[in-house]
């Protein structure tokens, strides 16, 4: 299946090459297999100190089985890594650690309730006569930091307290105290809101800069191109290209993720239902323009001031930081954390919603941002979570509309299998794309009129995104509203009909679509 | 996305630096002590009493000690993420064992000591290597451990039993002013704790066992050896509390396992701050709330309530308690507020 690409041996050959330094970490020919499923084939990858080798491929293509077998969690069935030069083997993590392996895994592996100084050094801390040395702890710690020019953290601050970036810089911190020469990132970005990222792509600069080699594993293409020096890509458990970054251009990118270019990457709009124009009726007579959620002033303790009308047919984008509110916004309409001030109406009819229940009675629904703790029953069966709302809440009509279940699951993409044995499979098996498919069926079973969307992409694979584009275009084009929350700017000014940009809980600037992204950022930043 | 990534770049967004100083949920523990020893020194003095007289003082440690041995040893298990529910059966074997090994003879006094503690540490190390080894949930490993416990002890002693030398009765009854040198003795078991849990390893990974066991485990902390060395520390402490039973006795005696002892020192660990899930905590809470419970049943007994509605009271002061601290474990740095609950007023200056 490699063999209709042989540019993976474009890497230059550092044997051949004199001028590139030896490689600290060699995989040759690594296979492994789940239960007789072979779910990666013959990969060769090879770390050069002070280089950043992005990892990329759509979920499922072998990605995280990859990075687990560098990290140690899992041993490759065939094939060997070589530590500079001599064959190593990982049988635990920590194995791997020690031997200068770091992995930073998405799920953050730091203990909230304790210290930075105590997470860096758990199990490793400094001993004095036999008791803790807390001052050296806190020095070694304050070295560290100092080291990687990280000032605003401070050894003794308690982790629960600090940023998820913060959190995500303690946690390379703490690899970095293991001299780790080889660091593996699992989309570290995946959490982090534009302007934190800036954090972390400093500490990858001054890592690569200390000859650390990193493996950085990421679905953002910006990042991939800011970021890495080589690129490897993985589909379907097989090696299918590494190259330098420089010689990859994002369609070619793409294609060879997917085989999709990346122009098409969007659906566009149905010429029928864009509105030509904004402005509240002037829309041409076949469009479907009511006003289905209107907020007029609404706030609470989180956001002020806000104004918004998303009609039928019609998709708008809250933009902006993470923290800006736009979450907030979500959960207020939704009955989360209702909002205390100002008018909200459905269908032109004021309402309260101050319960979630509320909301699905008056046909709202929110595809929340963490599917994994409040979008889904893992260790139910995707039939299971696909009627949940429905037998929660509309308890009489859920036998009859859950015979459509299986229908929703085939129009979004989920794999024939996998519907076929919707009874029986349990979502926490399904890859992150088909878990998110699962949480929109589950709503769109209750036919929503105002779908809110938030983050409904988040570190799914392409193929999965593009579902969810094209559902986003399927919902419009039947008169669903659709509130779209969103870090992705590219995904926002693609998909959105108007942009409102958030900053500090009130609405910044209203954009419209196909802004430039760059005007998205000034209005969210300030700067405008 | 753009590329200009490094817009408006605030490095050091977090909380950390300006916070106010909040409450530590062992300094609220004491608050709530200090409070309830003033309204129970009011009700008392109203009755034309004296909560604060030397035999009330006395009784109030006295009480404290036994509870407090049991508790401390629960703190460790419950920072881990676990439980011990057969404390209070161990309690009770470790005083017969204790008392039938002395068989009054002062010279057996250590060795009735020794015995008692091996078999209370025998049973928590049965305990923790149940929960790690087999993964038995902690609710039910130490639950049927108790049973059996209670099975031994109901078909092998009938009544009390055994007979504890004068000399080592002294560690129930003796006092030092009006502080028994049970409490001394407690006090000292929770200050090893207490150092255990700040200032060594083992401490340190007690927490990171209960705060999660995956980041300890990858972070080479040997999870079982921990969890366990927990449960025999908890189990000795129980032993001790056995000890100083049969002290109190002169003889063991089995019928003690019916003092609700586990149930109660989890009351106290968890009144005392301690996270029921693991992974936050401290002894000293523990001592705070141990310290509440004695208050407590002073006072009940001063004014005379009635038994069975002082059981109400105490489980309405427990909750009460413990309902006030889970709305503080909302971490304030994910609580911010940025508008009052009047609206928009509160904020001027910075405009789109």
């Amino acid at each position: 299946m490699r063999a209709d690409d042989d540019a993976h041996i474009a890497v230059p050959d550092p044997e051949s090459d004199p001028e590139s330094p030896d490689p600290v970490l060699r995989l040759h020919g690594v296979g492994k297999e789940f239960f007789g499923t072979s779910v990666l084939r013959d990969i060769d990858l090879t770390l050069l100190p002070g280089q950043v080798h992005a990892l990329v491929g759509e979920n499922g293509a072998g990605k995280s089985t990859l990075m687990k077998i560098v990290a140690g969690v899992h041993r490759p069935d065939t094939g060997a890594i070589e530590l500079d030069g001599a064959p190593v083997s990982f049988p635990t993590p920590l194995d791997a650690q020690q031997a200068g392996v770091a992995t930073v895994f998405q799920e953050f592996n730091l203990l909230p309730d304790r210290s930075v100084a105590e997470n860096v050094y758990l199990g490793r801390e400094p001993l004095l006569r036999g008791l803790v040395d807390r001052r050296r702890l806190h020095a070694d710690t304050s070295h560290l930091l100092d080291d990687l020019g990280l000032t605003s953290i401070t050894p003794w601050a308690r982790v629960g307290s600090l940023s998820v970036a913060q959190q995500q810089v303690v946690e390379i911190v703490k690899a970095v105290s293991y001299d780790a020469r080889i660091i593996s990132m699992d989309e570290p970005t995946a959490a982090l809101a534009e302007q934190e990222v800036a954090l972390l792509y400093e500490l990858i600069g001054r890592l690569r800069d200390r000859g650390v080699a990193i493996l950085y594993v990421s679905h953002r293409l910006q990042e991939i191109y800011d970021l890495a020096d080589t690129i490897t890509v993985l589909k379907d458990g097989n090696h299918m290209l590494t190259a330098p970054a420089a010689e990859v251009s994002p369609d070619r990118l793409v294609r060879t993720m997917v085989g999709r270019d990346f122009a098409g990457f969007f659906p566009d709009k149905p010429a029928d239902t864009v509105p030509t124009d904004t402005v509240p009726g002037e829309v041409p007579g076949e469009v479907p323009g009511e006003v289905r959620l209107a907020l007029e002033g609404a706030g609470n303790q989180m956001v002020d001031d806000i104004d918004l009308e998303v009609r039928a047919g019609e998709i708008v984008a809250l933009a902006g930081l993470q923290g800006s509110g736009r979450t907030e916004i979500a959960h207020g309409v939704f009955g989360i954390a209702p909002f205390t001030r100002g008018r909200m109406t459905v269908d032109g009819q004021p309402v309260h919603v101050r319960t979630p229940r509320q909301g699905v009675r008056h046909r709202l629904a929110l595809v929340t941002e963490d599917r994994k703790s409040e979008g889904l029953a893992l260790g139910q069966s995707v039939l299971a979570n696909a009627r949940l709302v429905l037998d929660a809440v509309l308890p009489r009509a859920s036998d009859r509309r859950a015979r459509g279940i299986p229908g929703v699951l085939r129009s979004l993409a989920v794999p024939a299998s996998t519907v076929a044995s919707a009874q029986d499979v349990e979502v926490q098996y399904l890859s992150g794309g088909n878990q998110q498919k699962v949480v929109l069926a589950k709503w769109l079973v209750t036919e929503p009129r105002v779908i809110v969307l938030d983050e409904p992409t988040r570190g799914i694979d392409v193929g999965a995104k593009r579902a969810v584009y094209d559902l986003m275009r399927t919902l419009t084009a039947e008169g669903t509203a659709v509130l779209l929350i969103s870090s992705e700017l590219p995904e926002v000014v693609a998909m959105a009909d108007r942009i409102l940009v958030l900053r500090d809980g009130r609405i910044a600037g209203e954009l419209p679509g196909g802004s430039e992204e760059e005007a998205i950022m000034a209005l969210a930043t300030g700067a405008a | 996305m753009t590329a200009g990534t490094g817009a408006g770049t605030k490095v050091g967004t977090g909380a950390g630096s300006a916070r106010r100083h909040h409450l530590g949920s062992t300094e609220i523990v004491y608050l709530a002590l200090v409070g309830i020893l003033v309204i129970a020194g009011v009700l008392v003095a109203v009755r034309g009493g004296n909560l604060f007289a030397q035999g009330n003082v006395s009784y109030m440690l006295t009480q404290t000690s036994l509870l407090g041995f049991v508790a401390v040893g629960q703190t460790l298990v419950v920072l881990c993420r676990s439980l011990d529910l057969s404390v209070g059966y161990v309690v009770a074997l470790c005083s017969l064992i204790g008392a039938t090994t002395m068989a009054g003879d002062p010279s057996r006094v250590w060795l009735g000591v020794v015995a008692a503690l091996a078999v209370a540490a025998g049973v928590g190390l049965v305990n923790g290597l149940i929960i790690s080894a087999l993964r038995v949930n902690a609710f039910i490993a130490t639950l049927g451990m108790g049973l059996i416990v209670k099975g031994f002890l109901d078909t092998r002693f009938k009544g009390p039993e055994g007979e504890v030398p004068l000399a080592f009765q002294t560690f129930g009854y003796t006092r030092i002013g009006p502080v028994p040198v049970s409490t001394i003795v407690m006090l000292l078991v929770a200050a090893a704790a207490f150092v255990l849990l700040t200032r060594t390893r083992a401490g340190y990974h007690m927490f990171a066992v209960g705060g999660n066991l995956d980041v300890a485990r990858l972070s080479g902390v040997r999870t079982g050896r921990t969890l366990v060395l927990a449960h025999v520390l908890c189990s000795l402490c129980a032993g001790v509390a056995g000890l100083l039973i049969a002290a109190r006795f002169g003889t063991g005696n089995a019928l003690v396992y019916s003092y609700g002892l586990d149930l109660d020192s989890i009351a106290a660990v968890v009144l005392g701050g301690t996270l029921l899930f693991g992974g936050r905590g401290s002894v000293v809470g523990t001592v705070g709330g141990v310290a509440i419970l004695a208050v407590l049943d002073t006072a009940f007994n001063v004014l005379d309530v009635n038994p069975f509605f002082k059981d109400v009271l105490r489980g309405v002061i427990i909750i009460a308690a413990v309902a006030l601290y889970a709305r503080r474990q909302i971490d304030p740095a994910s609580r911010r507020v940025r508008f009052g609950t009047k609206g928009s007023a509160a904020r001027g200056g910075d405009v789109a």
